[in-house]
């Protein structure tokens, strides 16, 4: 499988790459790690006609600790993050979630930039970032905007980016408070069937494969916030959801998969 | 575009189209033809080799993007085994090579190299792993004639060999 050409550039910055889309206009895509874009563009789901690859910027690649956050360049690669010893020890659960992608020859290429903008409801970071309550810092001609996870993802592989901007780091808070991560699939390396994030011990839910984006279990947050059990707001998850229907699993599995998943999570977090 | 990309210690300057997988570039420029084109969409790692001493599917990766890079493949394995004074055995190879023919860890040999490069990077990033390790680290790579067995067995023999 051979993709529909395209011209390619280099950035040298950031800014650089924001002005070529700029210039470029809707037919450009940027490229990271290209193993969201790449098997898109070779089943030809995908065919822009420009590509300006970003990930080169090896100054986008870092995980520092500050201020109660970690701020987390774009162009960082799972098995960075899988890695970190910062993570390790400030945010253990995005550490373990990114140990969770694909296998490990896609951790070698996917970086976390990639993957939010990539915004496909079945992966695992992008919900591990939202029950985190983090921040996606994009960059544009007019310099640089913080958008909350929550305001993050608007629909099936869409997001809140514009033409004209990018991704240049993702802030989640410093937070080692109760967590787990559950991923149900069938096969090695797949994507989750349904999963669960849980963070900050049930402050943060969210759930993968369970609507068009990456979603946060509100109803569970809300009950665990007034004092339900586990397994009472854990019976919740799946409330005002519509989940997809696929191959692997019609809704009505997935709703079920939503709350019994919600259930170990919390559970587990609890410790 | 030009592309210069370090293969097995050679430099290969080539114009490509940017389109170009590098899987394709390896096998129908450069002539190497060890690495295999499995699925050709990134699930079973016939095609996986190794970019700066990681592994990665060269079906899922733009020749353009490896300008700069440098790369192994099957080829070059028992070369870097014998830099760094690992090679072994009557035909010099590198130790993983050597395992799988000891371990019969092939039946018909289309993952073979793919397992090879995926086991040595793995190994690199996990030099005593558990039986259940190994079997996550090889998860991107896929066996049709299901010989995961002794495979797992050739990677822990290495290992072994290793500590």
């Amino acid at each position: 499988m051979i993709p529909a050409a395209f011209d390619y550039t280099v950035a040298e910055s950031a800014e650089h790459a924001v002005q070529l889309l700029g210039e470029y206009g809707d037919e450009a895509k940027l490229l990271a790690g290209g193993h969201s874009l790449i098997p898109m563009m070779k089943y030809r789901l995908a065919t822009p006609t420009q590509l300006v690859d970003v990930g080169r910027l090896s100054d986008l690649s870092y995980i520092n600790q500050e201020n109660g956050h970690v701020a987390i360049g774009a162009m960082t690669r799972h098995r960075d993050l899988e890695t970190s010893a910062v993570l390790a020890e400030a945010c253990p659960m995005l550490a373990h979630v990114a140990s969770l992608v694909g296998g490990p020859a896609v951790r070698h290429r996917g970086t976390l930039g990639g993957t939010m903008a990539h915004a496909d409801s079945a992966s695992d970071l992008p919900a591990a970032v939202l029950a985190l309550g983090g921040t996606i810092v994009a960059q544009g001609p007019n310099g640089r905007r913080e958008i909350a996870a929550t305001d993050f993802f608007t629909s099936y592989f869409e997001s809140a980016l514009a033409a004209d901007e990018m991704i240049v780091e993702i802030k989640v808070p410093a937070n080692t408070g109760g967590w787990n991560y559950q991923k149900f699939n069938r096969r090695a390396q797949d994507w989750a069937i349904v999963g669960v994030a849980v963070a900050d011990g049930g402050n943060g839910v969210a759930l993968v494969n369970m609507g068009s984006t990456p979603l946060r279990a509100s109803e569970t947050e809300a009950a665990l916030a007034s004092g339900a059990s586990a397994a009472d707001a854990a019976a919740m998850a799946a409330n005002g959801t519509t989940p997809p229907e696929d191959l692997n699993a019609d809704g009505a599995y997935r709703t079920h998969l939503a709350q019994v998943l919600t259930r170990r999570a919390l559970e587990a977090a609890a410790g | 575009m030009e592309v210069s990309i370090t293969v097995n210690g050679s430099t290969h300057s080539s114009d490509v189209e940017p389109r170009t997988l590098l899987v394709h570039h390896l096998r129908d420029n450069i002539g190497l033809t060890g690495t295999n084109i499995g699925c050709d969409s990134s699930s079973c790692g016939a095609c996986t080799i190794h970019m700066n001493g990681e592994s990665v599917k060269s079906c899922t990766v733009l020749a353009v993007q490896a300008d700069g890079q440098e790369l192994t493949t099957i080829e070059g394995l028992a070369a870097v085994a014998e830099s760094d004074g690992t090679a072994t055995g009557d035909q010099n190879w590198h130790p993983m090579q050597e395992a799988f023919q000891n371990c019969h860890a092939l039946q018909c040999g289309y993952c073979t190299p793919g397992m090879v490069m995926a086991s040595t990077s793995f190994l690199k990033e996990n030099p005593n792993p558990t039986e259940e390790q190994i079997r996550e680290g090889l998860e991107g790579n896929l066996c049709r004639c299901t010989g995961y067995h002794n495979i797992v067995k050739a990677v822990q023999s290495v290992a072994g060999g290793a500590s």
